[in-house]
């Protein structure tokens, strides 16, 4: 398998070809990429893919990974369920 | 022209008003230097709900928005196809729990009727029928649309400056401009992330940012910033949900092409800023509002919430006109529903650059209006 092959982000099925062939357009921050491709913005929140996209801008533009930004992470920390927000308890879904 | 720093005209925000009138200027030859602060649709634009509706309460908005929906399905290949424009027609329906509130739809209605716009008044029953998920208890009628929809904000502003980039227009990202420059009440350029840069034109769209950098010409616009939140659920089977708005609470939902769904509310306590930033309370008041008109939803999980500004004006109406200072105009006061209005405000901006007259009758969008006291309110505002 090439390497370009690779998904990296699982929730949104995004493959490593896209990412670097966008980056090479100039899209060279993590927040423009994710508004492009998705990346980063399913049930995980970037948890699998933050690093890994990090890593190719880092590649790309020869910064280290510590100075690049690392994008907006956004509440609720992980996915909750509409009713228990409203609510402030489980509830049925029907 | 980039060795120089000068252009027949600079666009001072990257939004997709301003990435529209510089595909739009392009198109007729003129190159501009387009300057973004961060990216594109990094402000108001991208952090929109996306929504696309002929359902306005004044005529020159009617008229404005009937053109850009007729712009919007064959977009994506106009710019090129690069973007995937996620244009989608589900309607938009406004529900009324209230008689004043019901009223006003009539009125709207009537009035985009007349401008050939296929609006059409619901009764709770009719409204059961169509969507049975929605309850529709305590709701007096609605006002829908079916014509109305949705695009991918940023699909939308990129591919309007990528297709300006391919037409010779040079766009700056991450390019703040810090101040306008005018001489004997001309305009002469501005000054970008500390570059001089030259024009006899100057077009600002920058949302609500546009109010300090007009001062700096000695220009007031009555424009400031209002923060508004969304939330985002994960994906779930569509079954084209229209976007759906109460004037009475000020909440809004909708499901997106690819399954999602959007949750909106308006909250008069949000502070005025153009900072984004979350509430916590709004998670809460948002859900209980959105859950009583589908009660399905209550098991979906929400992925996350996130802010954008409004850039208000006392009318609620956008500011599109030459301003005191010559060959300074202004296209922003789009009041929250300035995204869909991308496709006309380009045009406006070239036929004013050219001294045509405009499409449309826009006088009274005029910045003088304020002075006057000659306001015209937007009624249908979320």
């Amino acid at each position: 398998m090439h390497e370009n092959d690779v998904m990296i982000c699982r929730c949104e099925e995004v493959m490593l070809e896209e990412i670097r062939a966008w980056i090479e357009k100039g899209y060279s921050n993590f927040d423009e990429l994710k508004r492009i491709l998705r990346v980063g913005m399913g049930p995980c929140q970037g948890r699998g893919c933050r690093d890994i996209l990090l890593r190719e801008l880092s590649r790309a533009t020869g910064k280290p990974i510590g100075e690049i930004n690392p994008g907006t992470i956004r509440p609720p920390v992980k996915p909750i369920k509409l009713g228990l927000c409203a609510y402030g308890r489980e509830v049925d879904a029907k | 022209m980039n060795e120089n720093r000068s252009a027949d005209a600079i666009i001072v925000g990257g939004g997709v008003h301003g990435a529209s009138a510089a595909y739009h200027l392009a198109k007729s030859g003129i190159k501009a230097v387009l300057f973004e602060k961060e990216y594109l649709s990094s402000g108001g634009s991208g952090r929109s709900a996306a929504g696309l509706r002929q359902h306005f309460g004044t005529e020159v908005n009617c008229r404005l928005a009937k053109y850009n929906l007729e712009c919007f399905s064959t977009l994506e290949e106009e710019l090129g196809g690069e973007f995937r424009m996620e244009f989608a027609q589900w309607g938009y329906l406004w529900v009324a729990y209230t008689e004043e509130s019901m009223a006003q739809l009539e009125k709207n209605v009537a009035l985009q009727r007349s401008l050939d716009i296929p609006s059409e008044n619901l009764t709770p029953g009719e409204m059961k029928n169509r969507w049975p998920y929605l309850n529709v208890d305590r709701m007096i009628g609605a006002a829908f649309c079916a014509e109305d929809g949705h695009i991918n904000p940023h699909a939308l502003t990129m591919g309007y400056a990528r297709a300006a980039e391919r037409l010779g227009t040079i766009v700056k990202t991450y390019s703040p401009v810090e101040k306008l420059i005018s001489s004997g009440g001309k305009i002469t350029g501005v000054s970008a992330a500390g570059e001089i840069w030259n024009a006899p034109r100057v077009l600002l769209t920058a949302g609500p940012w546009s109010t300090p950098l007009a001062a700096t010409v000695g220009v007031e616009l009555p424009v400031t910033p209002e923060r508004h939140n969304l939330l985002v659920t994960e994906q779930i089977e569509p079954f084209n949900c229209p976007m759906t708005l109460c004037l009475d609470d000020g909440a809004y939902f909708k499901q997106l092409p690819n399954g999602s769904f959007f949750f909106g509310r308006d909250d008069p306590d949000e502070p005025k800023t153009t900072e984004s930033g979350n509430s916590a309370k709004f998670l809460e008041g948002v859900t209980r509002s959105v859950l009583q008109r589908i009660p399905a939803l209550k098991g979906v999980r929400v992925i996350h919430q996130w802010s954008g500004p409004y850039d208000v004006t006392p009318d609620h109406q956008a500011i599109i006109d030459w301003t005191p200072v010559d060959g300074l105009w202004v296209n922003c006061g789009w009041s929250g529903h300035g995204l869909q209005f991308g496709p006309s405000g380009g045009r406006l901006a070239k036929e004013m650059f050219f001294g045509e007259k405009t499409f449309v009758d826009i006088r009274s969008f005029r910045l003088g209006r304020f002075a006057e006291g000659d306001l015209f309110m937007e009624p249908a505002f979320i």
